[in-house]
């Protein structure tokens, strides 16, 4: 299975970096209705500097959801979500602050068909940071070379693999220098030989100390480098653990049995 | 292995043969394409029996049995007898049909409105030659040196007063040698100076070659300034500036230079402005503001914001509900009554507005067809990296839909193009409403068949060479961004 392969190339001890006491995202009593469908209810978070957190759940859970309120992409109805001290109220300025400094990446890549990886990776630094073109093209090859595909700057992204686009919008959102990166199921439409390239980036990113909020399904991801592992179910938060604590003892009987499923052969 | 392998060959050993002869080359297209079955080629021959018995009449009409020399009403018999087309008609007329009612002396001003559009278009649209002719400040300045060696002897044909090529020669001489401030401030000047210097000499100055010598003046100081701006900005960039002249100097240049009126232009009023000149000042205006208005409307129309989005509705489909004729009569009939006394509208202004109007609201839904086909991913994507909504449109999200719905939007410029024909209603004469009204000359009675399949080959003319530019363009854009 492909998380396991995952976890055998995987071959670090787990990644405990120092985790800070200041508090990047905290979401508060947080409510998102659909219309009538109540998606999420109640969802009270704390996420501190450094911490790598992997959200994980049935389909339909509202994992996705909750991490797209964090940078309102989608608009949550009751409660308080701060990031980085700024409320995300309903101004513009607000908004626009806070999405400077997350970083997201996407599940379908969304990477621009019609500019080249190394426009894709500076537009955002020279159009919002206003960063001369020169330097803004300097960093995108340093990050294109930390992700391993330098010689892909002229492409466009049509002629990547599905592999290369993901790690091409990471190093895309890292030009932004955000203090907070959000991957909403960052391998779910890769081939089982593309996830481990990306895998092997987020780690690394994970290394380096950077705080991360990510939605997957890859478990040996989460063991490796997670310090919590948060489980939704239904909109709501189940549980939330350490990981050796929380697959070894998963203490609700939802959490068992979502484990049982995607664990199990 | 037995008798019925005799004859095969060892594997491996397959010689590489042609195909058979049926299947390829010009035989195999004739027989795939029009003789691949009975029904097939009885059909191919039906129909081509037909196609040579229609060409086989319209040809002889309209080529080998027409008139075409002469200049005056006896060179064509008359309508009532004429074996092929009488071409001399179209010669007669040319000027008219060209250019209306405009004064003969003051074409000028049309033609030079049109090379002036014709020479900053032609870089812009065609990449590859802009790209050769504008690359480098060198070539540049060889560029533009050649266009004013050019003009040079365009004048001397034209016969120009005395001081004309002494402008170009220095102009020439100082584009090649490459001071910018003898192109910026010099020739200009001394084009003035010897003007004024030459007038007492000469003080019937023929309007023609003056303005003729002024136009190209004024156009060789321009670039003038352009070559300059380029030498102390290395970073200029030429195909913006072209573009922004043409699009904030280049209309007032032209109202000013088509109606006069100011600085020793003649006046000549919008009624006498007519044939395929009318046809194409009502015809870009409303290309050039549908366009830029219909993707306002089109974002307004997809906005959040309940008041904007409800402005573009109505006027979308305010402007899409009733046809552009009712449009123009309105325009022109009614909209004077609710004009205070005295307050007068120029006719032709208010069709252009009617046209602007009613082509922005086409292209609006063709735009927002753009914008939907754009997938949410990419909204998303540009908001994440925190782009502003401007932002996001202009860089991300246009670019991608603008380029989806180019057949729509070629679609609408020649369908636009064709109803300025509409204009006839309200008394203003376009190419085809001088060619009507034309035949009724009492001269040359019968022969507006002529007229028209005339008129027809000019409007094929335009809009089959919007279309080819149209697939011209859509391949240039379609190179590295297939999804």
């Amino acid at each position: 299975m492909s998380e396991q392969s995952a976890v055998n190339d995987l071959n670090k001890p787990s990644v405990k970096m120092e985790i800070t006491d200041e508090v990047m995202i905290q979401i508060i009593a947080m409510h998102k209705w659909f219309g009538q469908f109540h998606v999420l209810k109640d969802i009270s978070l704390t996420v501190n500097k450094g911490e790598r957190i992997v959200v994980c759940g049935p389909s339909g859970s509202g994992k996705s959801t909750m991490i797209r309120c964090i940078n309102r992409l989608e608009e949550h109805q009751q409660g308080q979500i701060i990031v980085d001290g700024t409320e995300l109220i309903g101004d513009l300025k607000h908004i626009e602050a806070i999405r400077r400094d997350v970083g997201m990446v996407f599940q379908h890549f969304n990477l621009f068909p019609h500019l080249t990886v190394l426009d894709n990776l500076t537009l955002a630094p020279i159009w919002v940071r206003k960063t001369p073109r020169h330097i803004a093209e300097e960093t995108a090859m340093k990050l294109l070379e930390r992700v391993k595909i330098p010689e892909q700057a002229r492409k466009f992204p049509g002629q990547l693999s599905g592999g290369q686009q993901q790690r091409v919008a990471i190093a895309r959102s890292l030009c932004m220098n955000p203090k907070i990166m959000l991957f909403d199921e960052p391998t779910s439409a890769l081939d089982p030989e593309m996830i481990k390239e990306v895998l092997d980036v987020m780690v690394e990113l994970a290394e380096e100390g950077m705080t991360m909020l990510v939605v997957t399904h890859e478990m040996g991801f989460a063991k490796t480098v997670a310090n919590r592992v948060i489980f939704m179910d239904f909109g709501e938060i189940i549980e939330q653990n350490e990981p050796e604590e929380f697959f070894n003892n998963p203490q609700h009987e939802r959490t068992q049995l979502f484990l049982s499923q995607i664990l199990a052969h | 292995m037995s008798a019925m392998t005799t004859g095969v060959r060892a594997p491996g050993t397959h010689p590489d043969l042609p195909p058979p002869p049926t299947e390829v080359g010009l035989r195999g297209w004739l027989y795939h394409n029009l003789f691949s079955s009975w029904p097939n080629s009885i059909l191919t021959i039906a129909s081509g029996a037909l196609l040579v018995w229609i060409l086989a009449h319209i040809l002889p009409w309209l080529f080998f049995d027409a008139y075409w020399s002469g200049n005056e009403r006896s060179d064509c018999p008359a309508a009532g007898e004429r074996e092929g087309a009488c071409w001399v008609y179209i010669k007669v007329w040319f000027k008219q049909l060209m250019y209306g009612r405009y004064p003969l002396e003051e074409l000028w001003r049309i033609n030079s409105a049109y090379i002036l559009l014709v020479g900053a278009l032609i870089p812009l649209i065609i990449p590859a030659l802009s790209d050769r002719l504008f690359a480098t400040p060198a070539t540049w300045r060889r560029t533009v040196g050649g266009v004013m060696v050019a003009a040079l002897v365009l004048s001397a044909l034209l016969g120009t007063p005395t001081w004309f090529p002494a402008i170009f020669f220095w102009a020439a001489v100082g584009l090649f040698v490459g001071y910018g401030f003898l192109l910026v401030v010099g020739y200009p000047a001394m084009a003035v100076l010897l003007f004024l210097v030459d007038l007492p000499v000469h003080p019937h100055v023929d309007t023609q070659s003056t303005g003729w010598a002024l136009f190209l003046a004024v156009l060789l100081a321009l670039e003038g300034v352009l070559a300059f701006a380029h030498r102390i900005w290395p970073r200029f960039s030429y195909k913006a500036a072209l573009g922004v002249m043409l699009l904030v100097v280049f209309p007032p240049l032209c109202v000013y230079l088509f109606s006069g009126g100011a600085l020793g232009l003649e006046t000549v009023e919008t009624p006498l402005w007519g044939g395929l000149f009318l046809t194409l000042v009502i015809a870009l205006s409303g290309i050039v503001a549908s366009l830029p208005l219909g993707v306002l409307l089109a974002l307004g129309r997809r906005s959040n914001m309940p008041v904007v989005k409800s402005v573009c509705v109505v006027f979308i489909e305010l402007w899409r509900g009733v046809p552009l004729i009712t449009v123009l009569f309105m325009a022109s009939v009614m909209f004077p009554l609710f004009m205070p006394e005295g307050v007068n509208f120029d006719k032709l202004l208010r069709a252009l507005l009617g046209v602007m109007f009613f082509a922005s609201a086409y292209m609006a839904e063709v735009v927002r067809g753009g914008l939907q086909a754009i997938p949410k991913g990419q909204y998303e994507a540009a908001d994440a990296l925190g782009l502003s909504y401007w932002k996001s449109m202009g860089l991300v999200i246009l670019p991608q839909a603008l380029k989806i719905v180019i057949p729509g939007v070629v679609n609408t410029f020649i369908g636009l193009f064709k109803d300025t024909t509409l204009v006839l209603i309200i008394g203003l004469f376009d190419f085809l409403g001088m060619a009507q009204a034309v035949s009724t000359n009492p001269d040359w009675l019968g022969f507006y068949v002529e007229g028209y399949i005339f008129v027809a080959f000019g409007f094929f003319l335009f809009c089959f060479g919007m279309s080819r530019y149209s697939l011209y363009l859509e391949r240039k854009l379609e190179t590295g961004h297939r999804r």
